[in-house]
């Protein structure tokens, strides 16, 4: 069996309590850090593990830690970034339900490293149960003495405040999220300065991902080096995996960095295969933003070699033959699946999600879509595969934030590995055109 | 439509402005955007001018903030909103099906209202649950409804439909 680091004792009937939390041995990492440790001594410890940031861009976290600017008399801040909506990602969702102190103690943790005094957690605002079960939290632990004036007689003090969302992808950026928390609208702000030296009210800011702040209780706990003994190379640690689409099992799963993506999928420890005895025709290993790939370069590198889910292996051969660790997004296509339809619907979605702010990706977004629709339902050219392949070349990259690329990546990875997908669709119009999956709501409606 | 937020509504407002720093106000915009919708149903222009008055921002300042995000209603709405996610991986396990189905039952396109004023239903963006999909949410509370089925739609909306008759 693997190691868990983060869920081992989510089968815990309440665990969600502070009470049951706490005699598993919850809270431990603050009495260890507050009592026994200088900020910097947490900041070194986090820096040793290697962790690097579970929201999807994978940075080091320590490091950014570490640029946190410190001037005399201005407030620092941590902010949780807990807008969890990269399509095919659920953890964050699902760790703040079924065992919220852990972010909890994760956040004080952090904070104490950090110097900040006042805390937010910014969770999506569908997320209404967790809102509720994550303030619940904070209350528990603010009356066993863990947060408030003087925790533990040390002389910290901490607050912590939950900040719900709108509903706007965007949000998970974050300084789309920053503004947000000021009371804008969420969008990006242009960089640098980056939030480590001027983030939220303009003072220094650490913005981390509900995941990587929970990784910094066991990290306190058993020491950064003891982390960074699981794993391979510079993906240290465990990661948890949200496994959606056509699975037996489809479900939150903690992994050693490390797993094949083979055992993953087929192990019955995980996602027990491919759903209804079909085949596996693709993967979209983390988050809608990251390239697809066809089986045969899920499971093996182009050099043949076993793929693991590690940062470095998934991203193996670049984007021409490789993909991203991205979020852990794990999204598995079955052979009934049309790879232009979910082009089409994940372009839709980041053409809605746009903030509009910077022309390639308020334009480019809707174009690809109207440009997918046409194909995917029948009345496309064949010039029209060149087509969009211009335009996600013309976004990506040349936009002040990431969803721009985040947009144009799926597109040109669907091009690149199923273009015989899409020159069916345009080559057999008719049955292009009399296919029915149901209704599509909204987005565009005529053809040209 | 004209409001007048009562005083224990006003009292969770002050709440949510004490969580931030002094002339930071502006930061509990959405938090009382949702209060506010809670209560009504939705965010009439009164309304937004109203929160604009306590917090002491000028009401434009929250009519972008109300028209960006997807959460706010700027029209009333039935009585529940069904938000069923449209997005890949939902889609990947007949969430489409079902949004048929619910457009059928219900009798109504998408963002309308039934006669009884009791129902909308609206695909919404992934709303991180894809490993139970298909699902659907309704607000305010943001219920969850997992690994649906047009038998269970339907079971919902009877639910539904004999739990509005109670209140």
């Amino acid at each position: 069996m693997a190691r868990k680091l983060l869920l081992a004792h989510i089968d815990v009937p309440d665990i969600h309590t502070f009470e049951v939390y706490r005699q598993k041995g919850g809270y431990r990492a603050v009495e260890k850090a507050l009592k026994t440790m200088s900020p910097d001594d947490v900041v070194e410890e986090v820096k040793k593990s290697g962790l690097r940031g579970r929201g999807g861009a994978g940075f080091p976290t320590g490091m950014k830690w570490g640029f946190l600017a410190k001037p005399e008399g201005v407030p620092r801040y941590l902010v949780c970034n807990g807008d969890e909506s990269e399509p095919g990602t659920f953890k964050d969702r699902y760790l703040m339900t079924y065992i919220p102190h852990l972010l909890i103690e994760g956040m004080i943790v952090s904070s104490y490293a950090l110097g900040a005094n006042t805390s937010y957690i910014y969770i999506r605002g569908e997320m209404m149960p967790q809102i509720r079960i994550v303030e619940k939290a904070i209350a528990e632990a603010k009356a066993a003495g863990f947060l408030g004036k003087n925790i533990l007689g040390t002389g910290y003090d901490l607050e912590i405040h939950v900040q719900p969302g709108g509903g706007a992808y965007i949000c998970g950026e974050e300084t789309a999220l920053l503004e947000s928390l000021e009371g804008e609208r969420g969008n990006p702000r242009i960089k640098p300065p980056f939030p480590a030296v001027a983030g939220l009210y303009g003072c220094p800011t650490v913005v981390n991902n509900v995941e990587s702040i929970a990784a910094t209780v066991p990290i306190v706990n058993d020491g950064g080096e003891e982390y960074a003994k699981i794993g391979i190379e510079r993906s240290t640690g465990t990661k948890l995996i949200s496994a959606s689409g056509n699975l037996v099992r489809p479900g939150v799963y903690e992994i050693e960095m490390g797993l094949p993506m083979e055992e993953f999928i087929y192990s019955d420890e995980y996602c027990g295969g491919i759903a209804n005895g079909k085949r596996l025709k693709a993967v979209v290993a983390g988050g809608s933003s990251v390239p697809i790939l066809p089986t045969h370069l899920a499971l093996k590198t182009a050099k043949g070699e076993p793929r693991l889910m590690t940062y470095e292996s998934l991203a193996d051969g670049g984007f021409v033959t490789g993909t991203a660790m991205g979020s852990g997004g794990f999204i598995a296509f079955d052979e009934d699946q049309c790879i232009v339809r979910n082009t089409l619907n994940f372009t839709r979605f980041y053409h809605h999600e746009s903030c509009g702010q910077c022309s390639p990706c308020r334009e480019g977004t809707g174009w690809m879509e109207k440009v997918l629709h046409k194909i995917e339902y029948g009345y496309g050219d064949i010039s029209d595969i060149d087509l969009l392949w211009d335009i996600q070349q013309k976004i990506d990259g040349h936009t002040i934030c990431p969803l721009g690329d985040a947009s144009a990546w799926p597109v040109a990875s669907a091009i690149r590995h199923f273009r015989d997908e899409f020159e069916w669709h345009i080559l057999n119009p008719q049955e292009a055109q009399t296919r029915n999956y149901g209704l599509v709501t909204e987005g565009v409606t005529s053809v040209e | 439509m004209i409001v007048e937020f009562s005083a224990p509504l006003l009292e969770k407002f002050a709440e949510v402005v004490a969580r931030y720093p002094e002339g930071r106000q502006k930061s509990a915009l959405l938090p009382i955007l949702h209060l506010v919708q809670a209560e009504y149903g939705w965010l009439s222009v009164d309304a937004m001018d109203k929160v604009a008055a306590y917090l002491d921002i000028r009401p434009i300042e929250v009519y972008e903030v109300a028209t960006f995000y997807t959460m706010f209603f700027l029209q009333p709405k039935g009585r529940y909103v069904l938000e069923i996610c449209r997005t890949g991986p939902c889609c990947l396990v007949g969430a489409e099906r079902i949004m048929q189905h619910i457009e059928d039952k219900l009798g109504v396109k998408e963002g309308e209202v039934t006669a009884d004023g009791l129902f909308s239903w609206r695909g919404v963006e992934c709303v991180a649950a894809c490993g139970f999909a298909p699902v659907l949410q309704i607000g305010p509370e943001y219920t969850f409804y997992e690994n649906l089925t047009e038998e269970k739609v339907d079971q919902l909306i009877d639910e539904l439909k004999q739990k509005a008759q109670t209140i």
